[in-house]
């Protein structure tokens, strides 16, 4: 039975890959799942049709030369993101990743600097507003709500989502915005913390998932069940009946 | 400067007899110290050559007034496997589950004088240097924290508004900068300590202290620990990274200067960083260290390429020929003495076994960087850089480094009559009278709103704190940082490293020897009460010229405190760094001369513990009522130095609080046993017992939730009995300590934990609980008096440096 593979694309100045990496590669996960993960080279113009699913990590890809992301979307690999994209196949931009799909158009508009300028780092409470992409729908209903909202990290200077109000009307409409803040936290228009594309396959969000796996003194575990979602997800969708769905 | 001459004499590089004096002067080379050049070189140094001293022999380089101090520090230990005198110090932690060893590399450093000149760029090329230092060492750098000491950002009677709004710009400028190279390269920033006082106007201090990983290879040599000591005749020189331009010429020697107002002009000597270089850098190095192809490797920091060949020459034993054509430069037709002194950042030096030159350049270029063969190792012991096919440059790489000229026994190392004065001074009981229960609450909220003691959130936040994604405690938890290890393949190994700084300066200036002995029991206290074992120290020195007497005495006590206390608690010191020189003042205002900063010796200091989710570290956070509040230890709470009487008084003067070795010994063999018994524990630190206890009670810092506050109902009565020679209430409650703990536990573990410190020789006194009402309350005499914890929280949550209402001030 194949595994399931999923590709973290490394860009010069990533910083956040191997921490997505080493989460798929953990035993616990990779024996339940049959999953493991692997690095994409941003020079790189195709990628390999095994691969599952696409992550592009937080950072500072380029050294955030022009604008945060803008670089990355002009590169290679993107290219072939686009593709894995098409294809209907997952896509998750964290933080420096969501500012390349928006940067790319993969995902509609921008992040700009957050409003009161400089850097946050800090837990953010979170509702979750779509529960039916491929990284939600493993949260449960009782989860992300107002009352007991999500409580993941962040930590960037441009965060402020922006778009015209058109855009912002469709991305409501459409069923699009997918984590908000509870509270105005960087400038971000309607608080929207992440997006999807219509299809659903994109995401793109400034909190840090996958720095909320373990629960300490510093974060939840409230990032868990994202990486869960996405792996039910690629399991139930190309794979044969997995161990872990008779669990 | 010296540079002018060098301009003017680019053919020969000769120096003019008439212009040597000027020449020396510009070059701060004392007459003597040119003669033992003379004589070591057995003929007139050339500029090249007179440049190269002029940096390798300043303090910076060489610790000429500090090495036969630093002599006598312990050095060794049963954990240590890399002493001082590498890029950093190296210990083992242990294995990982295969049994592969781990080790962490770890090293504190200045960067005082360029902060103070250009804040930003600064504190991050402090950060810059620092993490190089580390991954120089196959070490892939895990955690970073910082030691800052400003000048006030409040306008007071001795603070003008002008110079509080410069204090305000440099540490915005510091903070942003550090934290601008740090969320960058992808390091978190897990701890730091500021510290804020008037004597530090215009003389800044920034200390960054880098700690990395060495997952243990045990088929490579010395585990794959790199050594910077140059070997292999015949095997290729390497440059790689940034390109070599003008930036930060002669910083080490502008470093071992004191500050004047005519320092602004030295801006050309600092340095500017790119954090994104330094991240590919990391990469690539660590991949090219893995092959096993590299030899030894340094990199280029103070005093740069001369540096870099010096040492590593020196330390091998060989000779280096190194072409400056060669060199990749920024800019055109740069001359030889620019490419020897050039502080640019980012730059690594590395001796690449012969023939895989190619195969590790490649590395390098696939990240995008420079890697250029530039020279080779040569069996004769001496150094050559040549340019434009003429040898510019020949000295014996030894005579620029171990026979740098050392001034041990120059000053009388008896305490100053100036500072004996200072330190035999009584408080005032007429002036400042004791407090009643009532006036407590009143005080206790000025220690809250106190710069030293108010939680930095406008900093903090500037800081990431989490990348990498194993950050088990940091800034937000007022804690030791505290961070998961894993193995080579990312797994968690069931170890943490907990780390620390701390400094002491008001109380150094009063008793350097006794406070520098507390600094290091502080450190070991506070990763103790994580649960951590303290393992092993690096130090940053940071006082006043050493050739005056003030200076000098602190330095030599400092010293002699640290060496006593890390024998003491066995955490040996692997190395460190010494910025001296740091005075202001000299040029601005000349009718007083130029006046030292406060002491501050630095203590960076890290240990190990086991860690899993169902053990997780002791926090300091109370949770829950009901709990019963313990003191630790011996409280011995004594005024001088503490920020309770800064406030009151506005002096400082009198004897620091004690230090009892061979207590804290005690004290900290026994706090992480405490782990299955305790719910909170925490050093009692700045602003003693009641300051210490109140930040128990508060939520942690940078969280989305309404804060919830844990009320709690102290015994003052109880509180004396562990004090019984203290009568004043204030001294009881907010003067500092040294050798106590606040402790938390269920009622039923509270007989389990006496027996545990009766068993390790540690009083404990019960002191009071947590209760539901959301309140402070003591109680002295039957009479009670309780304060709304919101409130307080409130001021020590917002008035901190960096918060909205001092940037509105400032700006």
């Amino acid at each position: 039975m194949a595994r399931l593979r999923i590709g973290v694309v490394r860009f010069p100045g990533s910083n956040c890959e191997q921490d997505c990496l080493e989460f798929f590669n953990d035993p616990e996960w990779a024996d339940a799942y049959g999953v493991s993960a692997e690095y994409l080279w941003h020079q790189s113009g195709t990628i390999d049709a095994g691969i599952d699913a696409v992550i592009l990590p937080g950072g500072f890809s380029y050294g955030d030369t022009l604008r945060s992301g803008a670089l990355a979307s002009l590169s290679p690999i993107l290219r072939a993101v686009k593709e894995v994209a098409a294809q209907g196949k997952p896509v998750l931009g964290i933080c420096n990743g969501f500012q390349m799909l928006t940067e790319s158009g993969l995902l509609p508009g921008a992040l700009q600097l957050n409003r009161q300028g400089g850097f946050l780092c800090e837990a953010v409470a979170l509702t979750l507003e779509n529960r039916s992409t491929f990284f939600t729908q493993g949260y449960s209903a009782s989860t992300g709500t107002e009352e007991a909202p999500l409580v993941l990290p962040i930590a960037h200077a441009e965060g402020n989502y922006t778009a015209d109000e058109a855009t912002l009307e469709a991305l409501h409409v459409n069923n699009q915005v997918v984590f908000q803040y509870t509270s105005d936290i960087n400038g971000s228009a309607g608080n929207i913390a992440g997006i999807c594309n219509k299809p659903g396959n994109v995401l793109g969000l400034m909190p840090h998932p996958e720095r909320a796996l373990y629960p300490t003194a510093t974060t939840t575990a409230d990032g868990r069940k994202l990486f869960e979602s996405l792996l039910q997800h690629l399991s139930s969708h190309t794979l044969a009946p997995c161990s872990f769905l008779s669990k | 400067m010296g540079a002018a001459v060098l301009e003017k004499n680019q053919t020969d590089f000769a120096i003019p007899p008439q212009e040597l004096a000027e020449c020396l002067q510009a070059f701060n080379i004392r007459p003597a110290e040119y003669d033992l050049i003379l004589a070591g070189l057995g003929r007139a140094p050339n500029l090249n050559e007179l440049a190269m001293f002029s940096v390798l022999w300043s303090e910076h380089c060489c610790y000429k007034h500090s090495k036969h101090l630093l002599k006598t520090l312990p050095t060794e230990g049963a954990c240590i496997l890399q002493g001082p005198g590498e890029n950093a110090g190296v210990i083992s932690v242990g294995n990982d589950v295969d049994g592969k060893p781990l080790a962490i590399a770890f090293k504190i450093e200045s960067h005082n004088h360029p902060t103070a000149v250009e804040p930003f760029q600064g504190a991050a090329t402090g950060v810059g240097g620092i993490l190089r230092d580390i991954f120089t060492m196959n070490a892939r750098p895990i955690a970073s924290l910082n030691a800052l000491r400003f000048g006030p950002f409040a306008e007071s009677a001795t603070t003008s508004k002008e110079i509080a709004q410069r204090n305000q710009q440099l540490l915005r400028g510091a903070v942003n900068g550090i934290g601008h190279y740090g969320n960058c390269v992808g390091v978190p920033t897990i701890g730091g300590e500021i510290f804020i006082d008037p004597n530090f106007s215009g003389n800044p201090l920034v200390n960054a202290m880098g700690i990395g990983l060495i997952m243990g290879d045990t088929t490579l040599p010395s585990l794959g620990i790199l050594a910077s000591g140059a070997k292999g005749v015949g095997n290729p020189v390497v440059y790689v990274g940034a390109e070599t331009g003008k930036d930060g010429m002669g910083g080490a020697a502008f470093a071992s200067k004191e500050l004047s107002s005519q320092s602004a002009k030295d801006r050309p000597a600092v340095q500017v960083g790119d954090p994104f270089l330094e991240k590919l850098l990391i990469e690539a190095c660590l991949e090219a260290f893995a092959t096993g192809f590299i030899v030894a490797g340094q990199d280029m920091g103070a005093a740069g390429l001369t540096c870099s060949g010096a040492e590593m020459s020196a330390k091998g034993g060989v000779g280096m020929t190194i072409d400056l054509d060669k060199v990749p430069a920024r800019e055109p037709n740069m001359l030889p003495h620019e490419y020897l002194l050039s502080e640019s950042q980012e730059r690594m030096l590395l001796v690449v076994e012969r023939g895989k030159e190619a195969e590790v350049m490649a590395l390098f270029h696939r990240w995008g960087l420079a890697a250029c063969v530039v020279g080779e190792v040569v069996a004769e012991p001496r150094l050559k850089f040549f340019h434009h096919g003429q040898c510019v440059a020949d000295v014996p790489p030894a005579l620029l480094t171990d026979d740098a000229p050392l001034y041990p026994e120059a000053i009388d190392p008896s305490e100053p009559d100036s500072l004996r004065v200072i330190r035999e001074k009584q408080w005032d009981e007429t002036a400042y009278p004791d407090l009643t229960v009532a006036d407590i609450g009143d005080w206790l909220k000025k220690m809250l709103a106190s710069p030293n003691i108010a939680f930095p959130t406008g900093v903090f936040h500037g800081y990431d704190r989490h990348v990498r994604n194993n950050t088990v405690l940091s800034s937000e938890n007022n804690a030791s940082g505290v961070i998961r290890l894993r193995d080579t393949q990312g797994r968690l190994t069931g170890k943490a490293l907990a780390a620390t700084v701390d400094g002491r300066s008001r109380e150094i200036y009063l008793n350097a020897y006794e406070a520098a002995k507390g600094t290091v029991a502080e450190s070991a206290r506070n990763l103790a009460c994580v649960g951590a074992t303290p393992l092993a120290v690096t130090n940053n020195l940071n006082f006043g010229d050493p050739e005056k007497p003030e200076p000098y005495y602190h330095i030599a006590q400092s010293v002699r405190g640290m060496k006593d206390a890390c024998l003491a608690l066995n955490t040996p010191v692997t190395g460190g760094n010494v910025s001296l020189y740091n005075e202001r003042g000299g040029a601005t205002d000349s009718t007083k001369g130029s006046q030292a900063i406060l002491p501050s010796p630095v203590i960076g200091m890290v240990g190990v513990m086991n860690i899993s989710e169902e053990a997780p570290p002791i926090t300091p956070r109370l949770k829950e009522p009901g709990l019963i509040l313990c003191l630790l230890g011996q409280l011995a709470p004594a005024f001088g130095g503490g920020e309770y009487q800064w406030l009151r008084t506005g002096q400082l003067f009198g004897e620091p609080p004690t230090v009892d070795l061979a207590l804290e010994k005690r004290l900290i063999d026994l706090l992480p046993t405490l782990q299955p018994v305790v719910k909170a524990m925490q050093d009692v630190s700045s602003g003693g017992v009641l300051t210490s206890l109140t930040e128990m009670t508060f939520p942690p810092a940078l969280q989305p939730a309404t804060p919830v506050f844990q009320g709690v109902s102290i015994d003052v009565e109880a509180v004396k009995v562990q004090a019984s020679s203290i009568s004043r209430l204030d001294q009881l409650l907010l003067a500092d300590t040294h050798g106590s703990v606040l402790v938390a536990c269920d009622s039923d573990k509270l007989a389990t934990l006496k027996a545990q410190c009766k068993a390790a020789t540690i009083p404990l006194a019960v002191i009071g609980q947590t209760v539901e009402d959301p309140t402070l309350t003591l109680t002295l005499n039957e009479q009670s008096h309780s304060w709304p914890l919101e409130e307080l929280y409130t001021i020590y949550a917002t008035t901190g440096p960096l918060s909205p209402a001092h940037e509105e001030c400032a700006s």
